[in-house]
């Protein structure tokens, strides 16, 4: 397996964080100078750059949010001049002000090394043809995607996103090798090929790079059997680079994250305490090489966990899981944290069942229950009581080992459970504090 | 000879069976034999009815978990013994018995059966000279 940059990508972890440690130093230094949000809040918490000397004193520096972002709207977290900005991109701002970003000539070389890091995991080279079906423009994907593409020498087809029968019609005719785009989008082109009668044996393709939306192992099933192609699952935000934070190998058991300049650190959402390896939390990234727009402690709002044992591919960089769902969702049953959409994946693994659930979470006699309504699936409804029976323990032991709670599991005729306009509601919390 | 029973998903909630007679009944969709299979949160409930086919399309369109389900239905005289015989048939090939139900015209009694292998079942129960009832003429009971 290739590896594009051997000498960090494998570093010695000891090593590894000297180079952190460093870098850290660096970036904190240069926000307490340069950005004066920073220097309030690191003067508020009685901090000085030299308080920060290794990654294990990053605990000590406050977080940043998405909403700092929006109240510096759109370029008061800049740390340099805009005459050193040569990009800005920005967020689509569905739940807000949009959030603005900006690159300096070196961070789009760190981006473009990044990304090339992603594209080499997933096996690609410079031999590839990458048909990219991300959007270009204020939108970090179609970009991101292209620098990395042409940085390792691959060709690039920036075809960007719509016209799906255009899309179909060009990955034919230029044989690409590599699909670059949405999880959902690739379902949606893997359709457009089956109603254009277009025989798999026609395309070349052999792998895609997945991200940008939360996708399930199922997803993923269907893709590399309706495309017959490796999916690879890629992390990344704006907020930090874009893509190329973090990308599965071809050994997919988990995504490296690319630590020398993206520093990772798993929190309790609730305590804000950092969590020890394993667990599950909140992923938090100090960005430790970006001029533009440093960013300290930022929180993602996505759950995941990590592991920094050394991967079979070779590399040493940490690995996240795939994301598990959004912190701003948690609930905690007997003290334990529990996310919906954990409950969601365990249901979308079964085929017997589609994921309409209710979550009803209530507190008798001191103790927290919790319920789960589940509608039974027509398709699979046989008239057998045994097989009801036997499909509701079965969605409870699934439930009970995946989250290590005790759940009471309801079966419920098809759509009793409400079903609103856009986000739909999953959870009752009936206990009062 | 194959029966087509109506099979339905009832929550266990008030209201929920009378809500099926209802709708069934509006339809003039008669109902020869009923039956419920129940557990504390669930229950089925199982029909054999004049038209199961529009029986099912008009629950469905009422939102209820519908299903045809092959049955076969026997016509022997109301002896318990009757009943045995029926069921050793079937426990002799191994051919295992879902859930059965009966009910009695007099003289005569009418067995609903689900089992594991219809096909068999049927052709068994002909061999050993049992009255098998057709679907046509149950649905007109």
């Amino acid at each position: 397996m290739e590896i594009w940059n051997r000498h960090f990508e494998c570093m010695d972890r000891e090593e590894l964080k000297g180079v952190q440690s460093e870098r850290l130093r660096e970036t904190v230094e240069r926000v307490y100078f340069n950005v004066p949000y920073y220097r309030n809040k690191m003067q508020e918490a009685g901090l000085g750059p030299e308080s920060i000397q290794t990654t294990d004193d990053l605990h000590k520096l406050p977080f940043t949010t998405k909403q700092d972002l929006r109240d510096n709207y759109p370029f008061g977290l800049f740390a340099v001049p805009m005459s050193e900005i040569v990009r800005v991109h920005a967020s689509s701002g569905t739940t807000g002000k949009s959030t603005v970003v900006g690159y300096t000539r070196n961070d789009i070389a760190t981006w473009s090394e990044v990304m090339a890091r992603t594209l080499t995991c997933a096996g690609a080279n410079r031999h590839d043809f990458i048909h990219v079906a991300y959007g270009y423009g204020l939108f970090t994907g179609g970009l991101g995607l292209h620098y990395g593409g042409e940085k390792i020498g691959a060709s690039v087809i920036p075809v960007s996103g719509g016209n799906t029968f255009r899309q179909v019609q060009l990955l034919v005719d230029f044989g690409s090798t590599m699909l670059a785009c949405t999880p959902s989008y690739a379902l949606f082109i893997a359709e457009a090929l089956e109603e254009a009668h277009i025989r798999r044996d026609d395309l070349k393709l052999r792998v895609g790079v997945f991200g940008a939306e939360p996708w399930t192992e199922n997803m993923r099933r269907e893709i590399e059997e309706k495309l017959r192609i490796k999916a690879i699952d890629i992390y990344g935000l704006s907020e930090v680079i874009g893509p190329g934070v973090a990308s599965e190998c071809l050994v997919q058991e988990g995504l490296h994250i690319s630590e020398d300049h993206f520093y990772p650190e798993i929190i309790d959402p609730v305590t804000l305490e950092v969590l020890p390896e394993g667990k599950t939390g909140e992923l938090v990234f100090t960005t430790i090489t970006k001029e533009g727009l440093p960013l300290i402690r930022y929180r993602t709002r996505d759950l995941t966990r990590l592991r920094y044992d050394k991967c079979r591919c070779g590399r040493t960089m940490v690995r996240m899981e795939k994301c598990l769902g959004r912190s701003d969702d948690m609930l905690i049953i007997r003290g334990v944290n529990l996310f919906p959409s954990q409950v969601e994946s365990v249901l979308l693994e079964m085929s017997e069942i589609k994921p309409h659930y209710l979550l009803i979470v209530d507190r008798v006699n001191n103790l927290d229950t919790l319920e789960l309504k589940v509608e039974v699936d027509e398709e699979f409804f046989q008239d057998k009581i045994s097989q009801l029976e036997g499909l509701r323990q079965k969605i409870q032991t699934n439930l009970e080992s995946t989250l290590g709670l005790g759940i009471k599991v309801n079966l419920v005729e098809p759509r009793t459970l409400e079903r609103s306009e856009g986000k739909a509601k999953r959870v009752i919390d009936k206990r009062k504090f | 000879m194959i029966i087509h029973q109506l099979s339905v998903f009832l929550e266990n909630k008030s209201g929920r069976l009378t809500e099926v007679l209802e709708t069934l009944g509006s339809e003039n969709i008669r109902i020869t034999a009923l039956s419920v299979a129940d557990t504390s949160e669930f229950g089925i409930l199982r029909m054999i009815v004049s038209d199961p086919v529009r029986a099912k399309e008009v629950l469905k369109s009422r939102s209820f978990t519908v299903n045809l389900t092959e049955v076969i239905s026997i016509m022997a005289p109301s002896e318990a013994k009757y009943y045995a015989k029926v069921l050793k048939i079937l426990s002799d090939l191994d051919n295992s018995i879902e859930y059965t139900y009966a009910f009695s015209l007099g003289e005569k009694s009418v067995i609903i059966l689900r089992c594991s292998n219809t096909e068999e079942a049927i052709r068994a129960l002909k061999e050993h000279e049992l009255e098998l009832i057709k679907a046509s003429d149950l649905y007109k009971l």
